[in-house]
């Protein structure tokens, strides 16, 4: 514990001090793998935690996203006062579309999560409402001010957004050693059991979801506000399976393997466009055969959840071993 | 404490397992339910806890109607299931798969006092408390199994085939257990193939034929019987 702590602290500070040495690209790149962290993190609550296969998770980014333009647009509400909003109308959503399906199990539910996905996509394309501004998007979205200062250029965005990931981190630890955590472990493993030890496996889904589906929404209004222009061509099916890979490849479960997931995915593309030179246009293929080689060689992802050591009631007899 | 089942149906799909049961156990009774496969054993335990709804018919515990209730209201009521197959969280440790049993009792004095006495009953369990449920052996994983339903402080108790694929030797082990935990005030609903342990333990015994009840008497009166002997037992 101790270990991860210091090293934790020590990336949180490099990044810290990296608007020092790094021009305003790699500024930008870290920013999106922040971004993508956090929408990682949040897809870990159901993908890997509970252990529900959800490829529709880019939908609940959109919501998040969409809720934050239109609320700002419409009503100039602050981006950062809407964020809770946002949360709340993700988590809304995630609930209300997985009510139906949430007894579906694996790939089942990933079909139907992939379906979700698109027809939120299609609306948003559509106008639904005369809200979402058709195929064009939302655009004139205001700059975060937190404290009165406007967050604008690439730094200060790395300063919100970073923090926003080490918020994250910190709460879904706390969130995987408790009660819940211990259920959604039990619920991965084996739901039969689960539900026969007491825990009320569809209310533990549900909320899996609607958690994992506020923190999606509001890395959405952050992202909107990043841009300050946001149409349907940011949320694809793509999206959803770019964050799918980042957990799965990082390592289901394990934070600091999704952490490290969101800066493989997301960050090696840009390093190898910049710095492989004349191979920059087969850097995808170099991807696309790292990803294989990957789930030949090592399909528990890069850093599996390790045993698990939970706080156990201390007996007084118990010997030692 | 006891538990009346009254005009049980269930249905999988089209296809009717129970054809209307009618069951009674008694407080602090050992009630062994035999049967070949596919008679309904294993069902019947399941509506039960609530894992299989029933289609018609009532299950009373203590006057609380099982048969409306989700699975995970049924454990609060004081009923604990032994699922078939053990089903322990391989990738656990014994402690923690124990202290999953204990996930609707909040008050962790209670929870240590409950473990304590299943380590006592289970002593490998004990010794073994930080190994991997996965790397025990077929009969502690079905001590731990025991031992996880116990956690939840039942007042009945389901056992589903606990002598599945287990050495003669073992399997005395167990069954001498569950006699001290039904000594301790627990009432025992115990499936069985293994006829003539289930019966040798029980004090009644219902023998199930494709979804009906044939045969309701005291243990030791079906041991004796003619037709268990023959279709059961092994005959002579």
């Amino acid at each position: 514990m101790n270990r991860t702590l210091i090293s934790y602290l020590l990336s949180f500070a490099l990044l810290a001090a990296s608007p020092l040495v790094l021009n305003r690209f790699w500024l930008e790149v870290l920013n999106s793998v922040g971004l993508y962290a956090i929408l990682a993190l949040s897809l870990n609550v159901i993908l890997g935690n509970a252990g529900l296969y959800n490829m529709g998770h880019a939908a609940f980014y959109a919501v998040g996203a969409y809720c934050a333009a239109i609320l700002n647009t419409q009503l100039d509400i602050p981006i950062l006062w809407s964020l809770p909003i946002c949360g709340l109308v993700a988590a809304a959503a995630g609930a209300l579309v997985c009510r139906p399906i949430i007894h579906l199990r694996g790939d089942y539910l990933l079909i139907v999560t992939v379906g979700v996905g698109e027809i939120l996509r299609i609306a948003l394309v559509n106008d639904i409402f005369g809200l979402t501004g058709g195929p064009n998007g939302i655009f004139g979205i205001d700059r975060p001010f937190l404290f009165g200062y406007k967050i604008r250029k690439p730094h200060e965005f790395l300063y919100l957004i970073w923090g926003f990931v080490a918020m994250t981190v910190f709460l879904f630890y706390r969130l995987r050693n408790s009660r819940f955590g211990r259920a959604l472990d039990y619920l991965r493993e084996d739901e039969v059991a689960a539900e026969g030890s007491g825990i009320n496996t569809g209310r533990t889904k549900l909320m899996a979801f609607a958690i994992g589906a506020a923190w999606a929404g509001m890395a959405g209004a952050l992202y909107a506000s990043k841009m300050t222009i946001i149409s349907p061509e940011s949320f694809t099916f793509w999206e959803s399976v770019l964050i799918f890979i980042i957990v799965i490849i990082g390592g289901s479960g394990n934070i600091t393997g999704v952490l490290l997931g969101a800066f493989l995915i997301i960050g090696l593309p840009e390093f190898l466009r910049a710095y492989v030179g004349e191979f920059a246009n087969a850097r995808m293929w170099f991807f696309g055969l790292a990803m294989m080689i990957m789930m030949i060689f090592r399909t528990q992802g890069i850093l599996p959840p390790g045993p698990r050591f939970f706080r156990l009631p201390k007996a007084g007899k118990e010997v030692s071993s | 404490m006891d538990l009346v089942i009254k005009d049980l149906k269930v249905k999988y799909g089209n296809v009717e397992a129970l054809h209307g049961i009618n069951l009674r156990v008694e407080p602090r009774e050992i009630v062994t339910i035999l049967g070949a496969n596919g008679a309904g054993k294993s069902t019947t335990l399941m509506a039960i806890s609530g894992l299989v709804p029933a289609c018609e018919g009532e299950i009373l515990f203590n006057g609380m109607a099982l048969h409306k209730m989700k699975p995970h209201q049924v454990v609060k009521t004081g009923v604990a299931q032994v699922p078939e197959g053990r089903r322990v969280f391989g990738t656990l440790t014994v402690a923690e798969n124990l202290h999953l049993g204990a996930f609707t009792t909040r008050d962790a004095a209670k929870e240590i006092k409950t473990r304590d006495w299943i380590y006592e009953l289970f002593p490998v369990l004990k010794e073994r408390r930080e190994q991997l449920a996965g790397t025990l052996s077929g009969g502690e994983q079905q001590m731990l199994a025991i031992g996880r339903a116990l956690m939840a402080d039942p007042k009945l108790l389901l056992l589903d085939e606990p002598s599945l694929g287990l050495a003669p030797l073992i399997i005395k082990r167990i069954f001498d257990t569950v006699r001290q935990i039904n000594e301790a005030g627990v009432t025992v609903v115990l499936v069985e193939q293994n006829a003539r342990a289930a019966l040798k333990l029980a004090h009644r015994g219902y023998v199930l034929e494709v979804g009906n009840i044939v045969l309701e008497d005291q243990a030791s009166t079906l041991l004796s019987n003619e037709d268990v002997q023959n279709a059961y037992l092994g005959g002579h």
